[in-house]
């Protein structure tokens, strides 16, 4: 799928962008805009957690469990204390009473069973990769060294490790209160009328995998302590969560103790999470008061860091004769693994609320089942809840498509929210603000060939082609932006998601925004500039973005679920909207004009209709100075904002896939990729496009690549990346993007977010095509990931039951 | 990487590194271009005592034209051999597998003796050693000897090389006037190994096969000849429908290949058939594919 890169277009796109990154007037907003953090972290000339050299520093180095379920029968780690370059080995019963339970915030009924977890096992280890002890040593190579010298006797137990088996009577249990963790329902209209005498009921159960997220940065924390305070760095997504979260979990006050995210490479959810390593450096360096460092190794990352996705669909439409959707049932079973942590039962609640897709209906009914198994605990990755969602809905809707003869377009044009129908309330409650499922579709219609393509693949039905071609279909929206606290709340959300940004303009003129986002990867440093540069009138350059520090950003919820612009930049529109104000002032006072006769624009206030003109510059320096400021003006021109949704952003498009399946070999190719999405306003069109790019591999990578395997016994079989197939560029084809801009009416930017988008849309418009090549072969389903082995056996058994 | 610790050499000529090597005792380990090795230690499933890394070895790096057979050092990179003329040209079915061995960093650090060496069957050379009866030159502190591949590959991950004996180079026979080429592997992701591999030689006359060699990778503890496909081609029209089919049938006769995440054996015999057909055609179809 490589394509040979013509020289002379890429020199040309790299002038073309040359010539966007130089200063000058006009709109920052909507400019494709270089990252300005991009210098300093493709050189890797920054400070990555690993490489943060303390003096004194000492190394950590996990013992983790070989065994899915057994109890800690002994433990002797008297032989390893003797090794080289050793300071401390600890076993769990050495943090037994200071090391607390991990911790779950999002509780989601009043009876969710949320067991003990223990950052380091003491009596019993309940999945392989669990923390039994550690070695804290001079480097790295002796703790690794003294690790294989401590010695740990199980007593083994049978592990639980199928969600069906696990809730059956009588078998094996992952904890004393049993292996359900919670079950919780959600249900609009009247399910059972919908079903009852429907002429079209179709009933489908799919599997989405358990995928292991591969951010490019593994995890790495540093902890140090003076004695009182203590300073965390940790490769995390959610320093001020964690300052919390570890405050109440360790005991230390949460003013003493400082969490620093540097520069992070990368989360897609898995360091959205409070880490038992995190909890026990900071404990090792309590108790031992050096600096201590961890850093994972990539196999250790794969055992350890939380799982995504993992989830048993039951999925019923009921649906007239010419499709018209009557209601939709869903119930799932979602593996929490052996533990709850930060937000894991709550992920399979982001998406009950979006299997309706965009379509409209009379009835929906929603159960989920959080089950405990002996693996490692799932949470948040990449979308959360959405993708799983989405992928049900719009593999549905292609076999509703099937049943009633019609082309899988029509049927989603049929059931569809219509552009004039918006502001649309759903099935489920949500508001759908804005959107046109029309003309993003009818662009990627266009972009694609759409019926050029069905011509071809009914040729190579007819001469039975051993290649054929078959063509997927997502129409998806999303729900992001989290979150509106009093939503949150409703959800039994253990917090709110309100974002914080302040916004100060020094004596020169220049400006420094921190912001209680987190990016770690998006570019922020750069979007953030682009809009203060906008609403105060100061060139992109003059901007500087802080964050990630609590003891600089004191203040913020992070960054996740798609939230950083439309929550967090919204925050930053509105203390910059705070500046100009007290601006205003001063310059009316400096100008000697009433505030209501002083205009701003373009950075530059004046008094209506004359030619008196201050710039804010000069208003910040004569601030600084305060020698001649209104009365009772408090001498700065500094303004912070909280912002709290008032709902979430909804972006949409439509994706179409393009595969031939070469039903000799089973493999799949990707032929083409057109992904129309509307994500609002766009700040950073190259933003975008990357947001978009990456999202969309990612979503291809579940369809076809990625899976977590666990043997029998409970073990992890997909260690390394020769096991665990992430793809790389080589393995995707070009993806030709596009936009349709329907801003969203509740942010004043108009935008919606775009970090999610991608992966949600993308795996099941590839899995369509591939089901849709395959039907004339009688498949009507291929479990994911579709690996050409997988496809063939469907193929030869020529059914559709997962294989 | 976090391996165990070993000591390390590096010596700068044959003789000395046969001699540390005969001093370092049982567990010591040859280091060519390490990616096959350093990803044992870094897992730690290998702990050997001492490092003899060859890298820098004098005269072990190069293709030479040695008149009846192309000569390739051991410790040429997988990039130097993509890139020879010499090879492109006398040994062309060489240059097309190693073009596919994973991505550009692995092949400027993999080396063509250490893939070998290796004795890993889901590698792409040794498939293609067999097929070209290539012959792989090998020293030790007791001198010289050399070993045909058919008798190198003795079990998974084990090769002929006595404990002490190093790899110098491998002679590649030219095969001469009227063959063709082809590396057939079928892998997840670019940078895979191969979950089957097919090399093929062809050679015709007016379209009529007269002789056929099949090397496969990732079919058994070792690489295989497919002696049954050899034999069902000869003398079949490579024009004919199905004449190729039929012989790329018997591909899977003997094999024995592995189970794992990527496939299991009932599957991986079909590919082999698939795959070797596909060799075989383009193999008559490409006389000389690189030049
Ligand atoms: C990500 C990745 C992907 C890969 N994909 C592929 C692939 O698709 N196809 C493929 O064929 N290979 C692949 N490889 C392996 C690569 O080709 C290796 O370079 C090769 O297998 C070993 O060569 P080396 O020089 O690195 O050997 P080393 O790793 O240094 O050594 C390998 C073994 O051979 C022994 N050895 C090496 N040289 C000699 C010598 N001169 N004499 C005696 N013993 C010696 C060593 O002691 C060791 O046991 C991949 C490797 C990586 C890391």
């Amino acid at each position: 799928m490589t394509e040979q890169l013509d020289a002379g277009a890429v020199a040309q796109q790299i002038r073309e962008h040359d010539a966007l990154d130089a200063p000058g007037g006009g709109s920052e907003v909507g400019r494709a805009r270089r990252r300005k953090e991009d210098a300093r972290l493709v050189t890797g000339r920054t400070q990555w957690t690993d490489n943060i050299q303390l003096p004194g520093m000492l190394h950590v180095a996990f013992l983790r469990s070989p065994m899915a379920h057994a109890r800690i029968t002994r433990v002797d780690t008297s032989a390893a204390r003797t090794r080289r370059g050793v300071v401390g080995v600890f076993s769990g019963q050495d943090f037994a009473g200071e090391q607390g339970s991990l911790p779950c915030a999002w509780p989601v009924t009043a009876d969710t069973v949320i067991p003990e977890h223990p950052p380091m096992a003491v009596t019993t280890v309940r999945y392989v990769g669990e923390a039994v002890a550690c070695v804290v040593a001079v480097d790295r190579y002796a703790a690794a060294d003294a690790l294989e010298a401590i010695e740990i006797d199980y007593e083994p137990l049978e592990p639980v490790l199928d969600m069906t088996e696990a809730l059956a009577e009588g078998g094996p249990k992952v904890h004393e209160a049993g292996n359900e963790s919670f079950t919780w329902k959600f249900a609009g209209g009247d399910i059972e009328a919908a079903f009852h005498e429907a002429p079209v009921v179709i009933d489908r159960t799919y599997v989405q995998q358990r995928l292991i997220p591969s951010a490019m940065e593994p995890r790495a924390v540093v902890a140090q302590t003076d004695g009182d305070h203590f300073t965390l760095h940790s490769s995390t997504q959610i320093p001020h969560v964690l300052r919390v979260m570890l405050a109440l979990t360790t005991g230390i006050p949460e003013h003493k103790l400082r969490v620093i995210a540097p520069d992070v490479g990368g989360g897609f959810g898995s360091k959205l999470q409070v880490t038992a390593e995190e909890v026990l450096c900071l404990l090792i360096t309590r108790r031992l008061g050096k600096p201590v460092k961890w850093t994972e190794s990539r196999s250790e990352g794969n055992m350890t860091v939380h799982h995504g996705r993992d989830q048993l669909q039951n999925i019923r439409v009921a649906a007239d004769a010419d499709g018209r959707i009557r209601g939709v049932q869903v119930k799932l079973l979602a593996d929490m693994g052996a533990y709850l942590m930060l937000v894991t039962p709550g992920v399979p609640l982001l998406g009950a609320f979006m299997y309706n897709g965009v379509y409209k209906m009379d009835a929906y009914d929603f159960t989920c089942t959080g089950v405990f198994t002996n693996k490692m605990p799932t949470d948040a990755y990449r979308g959360a809840g959405r993708p799983e969602a989405t992928y049900a809905i719009e593999r549905l809707m292609d076999e509703l498509a099937v049943e009633i003869g019609v082309d899988p377009m029509e049927i989603r044009r049929r059931n569809w929210i219509q552009h004039s129908e918006f502001p649309y309330t759903t099935i489920c409650g949500l508001t759908y603000d804005s959107g046109n499922y029309e003309a993003a579709t009818d662009r990627a219609l266009a972009l694609f060939g759409y019926d050029k393509l069905r011509a071809e693949q009914s040729d190579r039905r007819e001469r039975h082609d051993p290649v054929q071609l078959g063509i997927g279909i997502s129409t998806y929206t999303e729900m992001c932006g989290l979150a509106p606290s009093r939503v949150l709340g409703s959800l039994s959300y253990g917090a709110g998601g309100w974002e914080h940004a302040d916004v100060r303009v020094l004596p020169t003129g220049k400006v420094e925004v921190v912001t209680g986002t987190s990016p770690h990867g998006q570019g922020h440093e750069t979007a953030w500039s682009q809009i203060v540069a906008d609403s105060l009138g100061v060139p992109f350059e003059d901007v500087a973005v802080l964050h990630g520090d609590t003891a600089t950003s004191h203040k913020g919820m992070d960054t996740y679920g798609s939230r950083s612009l439309v929550v967090g930049g919204i925050a930053v529109v509105h203390a910059c909207d705070k500046v100009k104000e007290k601006a205003r002032q001063v310059a009316a006072h400096l100008m000697e004009a009433s505030p209501d006769d002083v205009e701003f624009s373009e950075g530059r206030f004046r008094v209506r209709g004359t030619g008196t003109s201050q710039t804010i510059q000069e208003i910040a320096l004569a601030t600084f100075a305060a020698h001649n400021l209104p009365d009772g003006f408090e001498p700065r021109l500094d303004a912070s904002a909280t912002f709290d949704p008032e709902n979430f952003s909804f972006p949409h498009g439509t994706h179409l896939c393009a595969v031939e399946v070469d039903t000799e070999t089973g493999a799949t190719a990707i032929r083409s990729y057109v992904a129309v999405d509307d994500v609002g306003n766009v700040i950073n069109p190259l933003i975008v496009e990357g947001q978009v790019h990456g999202g969309i591999a990612q979503g291809i990578a579940q369809a076809l690549f990625e899976e977590a395997v666990y043997d029998s016994d409970g073990n992890l079989l997909t260690t390394t990346m020769a096991d665990y197939l992430v793809p790389s560029a080589a393995d995707l084809p070009n993806f030709t993007t596009d936009r349709t801009e329907t801003p969203a009416t509740t942010n004043p930017l108009g935008v919606k977010g775009v970090g999610e988008a991608g992966t949600i849309a993308s795996t099941p418009a590839v899995v369509n095509a591939i089901v849709d090549a395959l039907r004339p072969h009688g498949v009507h389903d291929v479990r994911m990931p579709c690996t050409p082995e997988r496809v063939w056996r469907t193929l030869r058994t020529g059914g559709g039951e997962p294989a | 990487m976090i391996p165990a610790s070993f000591d390390y050499f590096r010596p700068s000529t044959i003789e000395e590194a046969v001699d540390v090597l005969a001093g370092a005792g049982e567990e010591a380990k040859v280091l060519a271009g390490g990616h096959s090795l350093l990803p044992l230690l870094r897992l730690r499933l290998a702990y050997p005592t001492a490092l003899i890394d060859v890298g820098r070895v004098a005269g072990l790096r190069g293709v030479s034209d040695r008149g009846d057979h192309v000569h390739i050092g051991a410790t040429t990179t997988h990039d130097e051999v993509v890139r020879s003329p010499i090879v492109r040209e006398h040994c062309p079915l060489v240059a097309l597998a190693t073009a596919t061995v994973a991505d550009p960093a692995v092949r400027h650090r993999g080396t063509f003796g250490g893939s070998l060496a290796h004795a890993d069957p889901a590698g792409d050379l040794p498939a293609v050693a067999l097929a070209l009866d290539m012959v792989l030159e090998v020293r030790s502190s007791a001198g010289e000897r050399t070993i045909p591949a058919a008798g190198f590959f003795l079990d998974y991950l084990e090769s002929a090389l006595a404990p002490g004996e190093i790899l110098t180079g491998v002679r590649v026979p030219k095969l001469g006037p009227g063959w063709g080429f082809h590396y057939e592997k079928f892998h997840r992701t670019a940078q895979a190994w191969a979950t089957v591999g097919v090399a093929a030689a062809v050679r015709q006359t007016n379209g009529t096969v007269e002789e056929v060699r099949v090397g496969l990778t990732n079919m058994g503890p070792t690489p295989v000849r497919a002696a049954a496909v050899e034999e069902a081609a000869r003398g079949v029209e490579a024009g004919q429908n199905g004449a190729l089919r039929r012989a790329a049938e018997q591909a899977a006769e003997g094999t024995d290949p592995p189970a794992d995440l990527h496939a299991q054996p009932d599957y991986r015999m079909h590919l082999a058939r698939v795959l070797t057909h596909r060799a075989l055609v383009s193999a008559s179809a490409h006389r000389s594919p690189l030049t």
